[in-house]
């Protein structure tokens, strides 16, 4: 535990002032031991952290993510990454990642044994209450399709609730599609259209006539405005996913803020914080 | 080295402005909210004292994003001084922060003058130790950074401050003016009980690939290890012109950073954007500075301030 944080007394009476979801663990900067790292497509990459002995979170929930320092003394910032796979047995995250800059190519550079710094873990996952029980169409476009398999594989554990899920790839270079398959259904659409449909997630849906009772998205911003389009048209709940350059992860900057539609109940502005309230936003409470 | 064992631990308490602090190390405005989020990190009762991003009468909605980008060691913000507004502050941020046994400095902003008086004025009566005046914001397009760039006007609101505040008044200055030493005089004939500096530097990065500027503001206010040296410079500067305390910050990433500001003449300093890279940073950077000073065998941090030769 050493350089991590302990629960202190004072702390306590921020519930009081503060109340916070739930879903939110303890955050703490752990060192991770790197115990797999490997190339799964052209610029994408896995790599598996594990926990310290007795330093693993109690509870992970799919759609949270964590920020992995480069091991670079002029890069300051962690990169917040969506998490993959929580394996509690192992007390291993699964991050898959694609390389966007130096670095996240230094995370890639990374090899079995190495240390990475992680602030972990961050934000709010997506509302499993809310999904139980229901057709979930799950929509990952590009590098928004890891956090799908954790909800994918939390939502196959659920009694009654089924997942169907629709990926959007730039081509035939596929990845995770094995894992999704594990859980449901898979669709895939292709830019190019070398598999699948040819097109984004949301052509793959129509030529599928897939339905659903909710949808949950995580994928780039012009895929994201088209699944809240689509939610509203089918009179169904959307759940999407954020992102935003970060700096402290946490709360405290506020540099990752996205529009909402009303005033928010912490900024008392038309903002919250996608690091904090977000990254998964109910679609009708942003406007993106 | 059985002396080493048994030196009795060195005085780590300064005095700003007749406020006392347990030591020297507060956290730098904007970096650290009003305490709430870094509390799950740091014990907030060893901090000298917590320094709340700035606030003003109304809530305002600051830029729009992307609000911060990574250059090379350090960072852009342009956030734009978003605050939920003096109302909600005291109710919601002050009634957590008095919980804890650590001094309360409230950072004030403003669009114009008659905006930092009501939140002076609104504070008069409130738990809270000191108040920065923040006349040194880059990023909001009207008021604040110009108070703080003509040495008249920021000697005439400091002036306007100090009549009506209850608490000590600290300015804090940008650096970027042609001359430190002219601002720090500036706000000393003002009234100021201190000054803080610096606040961030004005800066630029753009994306080549797509040719356009990162931030959504266009420039950004540059912190972090990047801009220390001139931090640093500026702190001396400023020492050698005004009688008054300085609060010296600008990319403090070690104890060590804390030190060379202190001998600098800063008899306090703050710790800010490099929170973001180590949650934990303040509290390390209190132990390293008594650490220091057991291995030069100094009594109290207290004669860091301008000591360097």
């Amino acid at each position: 535990m050493t350089g991590n944080a302990v629960r202190r007394p004072g702390m306590d009476h921020r519930q009081v002032t503060c109340p916070r979801l739930e879903n939110t663990a303890m955050k703490k900067k752990t060192t991770m031991t790197v115990t797999e790292i490997r190339s799964l497509a052209e610029g994408i990459f896995s790599m598996k952290l594990r926990y310290p002995e007795g330093d693993a979170p109690e509870k992970v929930l799919p759609g949270q993510f964590a920020g992995l320092y480069p091991n670079d003394p002029s890069k300051l910032l962690p990169r917040p990454i969506s998490i993959c796979r929580w394996e509690p047995d192992s007390g291993e995250l699964q991050f898959v990642f694609r390389v966007a800059g130096a670095g996240t190519a230094s995370l890639a550079a990374q090899k079995t044994g190495d240390k990475v710094d992680m602030l972990g873990i961050l934000g709010n996952g997506y509302d499993l209450g809310k999904l139980a029980g229901k057709r979930v169409l799950l929509l990952g476009g590009g590098i928004g399709i890891p956090p799908m398999v954790e909800l994918a594989a939390a939502l196959n554990g659920i009694p009654g609730s089924e997942v169907k899920a629709v990926m959007g790839y730039r081509d035939s270079s596929l990845f995770l599609t094995e894992e999704l398959k594990k859980y449901g259904n898979l669709l895939i659409a292709t830019e190019d259209g070398s598999v699948g449909t040819k097109g984004n997630v949301l052509d793959a849906v129509r030529e599928n006539g897939v339905t659903a009772d909710a949808v949950c998205a995580c994928g780039p911003m012009p895929m994201l405005r088209a699944v809240k389009k689509f939610a509203q048209e089918q009179g169904i709940p959307a759940y999407i996913s954020l992102e935003e350059r970060m700096a402290c992860g946490v709360g405290a900057c506020l540099g990752c803020v996205t529009k909402t539609v009303k005033t928010h109940s912490h900024s008392h502005v038309r903002n919250a914080r996608i690091c904090t309230e977000g990254p998964v936003f109910d679609a009708e409470e942003v406007e993106i | 080295m059985r002396e080493e064992t048994y030196r009795s631990k060195p005085d780590m308490t300064v005095n700003i402005a007749g406020v006392e602090l347990k030591n020297p190390v507060m956290t730098a405005s904007g970096t650290f909210g009003s305490g709430m989020e870094y509390s799950e990190f740091v014990d907030l009762n060893h901090l000298g004292a917590v320094v709340t991003k700035g606030v003003a009468n109304k809530p305002w909605e600051g830029n729009p994003t992307p609000r911060v980008a990574e250059v090379y060691g350090g960072m852009l913000n342009a956030i734009g001084l978003q605050n939920p507004g003096i109302d909600v502050f005291i109710e919601r941020d002050l009634a957590f922060l008095k919980q804890f046994d650590t001094k309360v400095i409230v950072n004030v902003c403003g669009h114009t003058e008659e905006e930092y008086l009501e939140v002076v004025e609104r504070l008069a009566d409130e738990p809270v130790d000191m108040l920065e005046i923040n006349v040194s914001c880059p990023n909001v397009k009207q008021g604040a950074i110009q108070f703080g760039q003509d040495p008249g006007c920021l000697e005439d609101i400091t002036a306007k401050i100090k009549r009506i505040a209850k608490q000590p008044v600290i300015m804090k200055l940008t650096p970027n003016v042609t001359d430190i030493s002219v601002m720090a005089r500036a706000a000393e004939a003002g009234g100021a009980d201190a000054i803080s500096l610096i606040n961030t530097i004005t800066g630029m990065k753009i994306d080549i690939e797509k040719r356009r500027f990162v931030l959504a503001n266009r420039t950004g206010g540059l912190s972090g290890p990047a801009i220390k040296p001139v931090a640093v410079r500026m702190v001396w500067q400023a020492a050698q012109a005004v009688k008054i305390p300085i609060i010296g910050m600008g990319g403090v990433a070690s104890a060590e950073d804390a030190v060379e500001f202190m001998l600098a003449g800063a008899s306090a300093v703050a710790v800010g954007a490099m929170n973001f890279h180590d949650p934990y940073l303040t509290q390390k950077v209190v132990d390293g500075m008594e650490q220091y000073l057991m291995r030069h065998n100094i009594q109290t941090v207290r004669e860091l301030t301008g000591a360097v030769q």
